[in-house]
């Protein structure tokens, strides 16, 4: 019997599993192949969710299922974490003691914010990348009445649109409490522009001015004091505040740091189109957890799955594997409350803007439902 | 120009977004004082973007050479 383990039961994990289960049904049936998917999580969350959650538009409830009830049959879940990827003898170790060999290993373990890499960060910024950040920020927004509000961003980070989809629904969330007024809103940003998107920092200035929100270009976090409420950065300019909301940089998960893989960061080395680690034919990488130059997103994850689930069954088949990623992503952008847009490129399809309309707000509503769908390999 | 030997090479090329020169701010972060790192990118804004920003940021821009629908741009970490 040959085995898939999956690492990672997030996005790209959950979708690669579900998709290769559906794909060698028959085959899983013959016990010819067994796909694991190896998670630490019992219950799954659905990180968008969290903007909603820090504009008390919905709770955190609305945005976790049990892992388990998203895996389709075939799919073998062990709920453990692992402490070590042994590339060398082909298998993982855990921490219950256990361990599992494979023939083929798809990593996906994600990236994850840490308040740790900017000296104060953790004392004097708020955040909206985790559930207990965004649970936080949600009740201090609500108890402020008036105030200078800076938002910051450090690389690396997932999402590159959600800051500005954050900075455009907090403009809307305090107009709608009708305390815009008593409340000044600074974005900052790491490159000369408000996005590193031409196209969304061209379609977003406008929005800004006509919000009254002001920013600052190449502002990079340096350090925080937590007690003054001033931020400063190595550029060396400096604001004082009464919230401080920052992206923190994020790093690859712990165990590819234990493992020796990845780079300074945690990050793997992946190659860019067919998606191997590099250096290796059995061990494939999905997802945040590469140190690919695109987006950290879910819909990168969707298109790299295509690529990877292709290229295991054909290795599975016995026939060439070498379907090649096209470096896609897809992302939706909230424009406020009750307005979104979207944008698409890849490797060789530079971005272009579509005009932000009510129904690709309702359209983005619905995908926060139609995830459930996606990530069981449906869509 | 050649003599200058690069630490790291990042390939950013035909990639937007975070696009090159924030692939450089995550990579000097980490990098050791004094090296070099190049960057690979198809965009011809970041001839003129990543200069802009190394001088703010008090790094040392080493060189820029255009290549065949691409850009090889040097940095020295300074600071
Ligand atoms: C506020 C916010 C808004 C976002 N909005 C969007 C959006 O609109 N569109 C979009 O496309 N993306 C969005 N994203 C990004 C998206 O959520 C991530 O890019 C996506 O989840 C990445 O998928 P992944 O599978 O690589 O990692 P993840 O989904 O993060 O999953 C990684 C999994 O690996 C598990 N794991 C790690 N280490 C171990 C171990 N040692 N043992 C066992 N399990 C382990 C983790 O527990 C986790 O479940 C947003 C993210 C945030 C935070």
């Amino acid at each position: 019997m040959r085995r898939i383990a999956i690492l990672g039961g997030g996005v790209g994990g959950t979708m690669v599993a579900n998709r290769l289960a559906r794909e060698l049904r028959e085959e899983i049936a013959r016990s010819e192949v067994e796909v694991v998917l190896v998670g630490e999580e019992a219950n799954h969350t659905y990180q968008p969710g969290f903007l909603y959650i820090a504009f008390n538009q919905a709770p955190l409830e609305r945005f976790v299922r049990p892992q388990a009830s998203l895996l389709v049959s075939g799919v073998r879940f062990l709920n453990v974490r692992a402490k070590k990827i042994d590339t060398a003898s082909n298998s993982l170790q855990f921490e219950n003691g256990d361990s599992l060999t494979y023939d083929f290993l798809v990593i996906a373990t994600g990236s994850h914010p840490s308040m740790d890499t900017v000296t104060g960060l953790k004392e004097g910024a708020h955040s909206f990348y985790t559930a207990e950040q965004s649970i936080a920020l949600r009740n201090a927004l609500a108890s402020m009445e008036s105030g200078r509000i800076v938002i910051g961003v450090d690389v690396p980070h997932k999402c590159p649109v959600a800051v500005l989809e954050f900075t455009l629904m907090l403009d809307e969330y305090l107009r709608k409490r009708g305390k815009r007024e008593q409340f000044e809103i600074i974005y900052t940003y790491p490159i000369g522009r408000l996005h590193s998107l031409v196209p969304v920092a061209n379609w977003v200035e406008p929005e800004f001015e006509r919000r009254g929100i002001q920013s600052e270009f190449f502002f990079n976090v340096d350090n925080v004091d937590p007690d003054k409420k001033i931020i400063e950065s190595l550029e060396g300019s400096s604001y004082s505040y009464d919230l401080l909301v920052m992206v923190p940089a994020h790093r690859g998960a712990k165990v590819i740091m234990d493992s020796g893989i990845g780079d300074e960061s945690g990050f793997v080395p992946t190659d860019r189109y067919s998606l191997r680690m590099k250096g290796s034919d059995n061990v494939f990488v999905i997802g945040d957890a590469t140190d690919l130059p695109i987006s950290k997103a879910g819909s990168t994850a969707h298109y790299e799955a295509d690529t990877i689930v292709a290229n295991l069954v054909d290795e599975l088949h016995g026939l060439p594997a070498d379907h090649q990623y096209d470096g896609k992503v897809y992302c939706f952008i909230e424009g406020g409350l009750d307005k979104a847009t979207y944008i698409a490129f890849s490797y060789t399809e530079p971005p272009k803007p579509t005009a932000p309309s009510e129904l690709l707000h309702w359209f983005k509503l619905m995908y926060n439902e139609i995830y459930w769908l996606s990530v069981r390999g449906l869509l | 120009m050649s003599q200058v030997a690069v630490d790291k090479t990042i390939d950013a090329r035909g990639t937007y977004c975070p696009g090159p020169l924030m692939e450089l701010i995550k990579t000097l972060k980490t990098a050791p004082l004094q090296s070099v790192i190049e960057v690979w990118s198809s965009d011809s804004g970041s001839s003129t973007d990543i200069p802009v920003w190394v001088k703010k940021a008090g790094h040392e821009f080493v060189y820029s050479i255009e290549e065949k629908g691409y850009w090889r741009i040097a940095v020295r970490k300074a600071r």
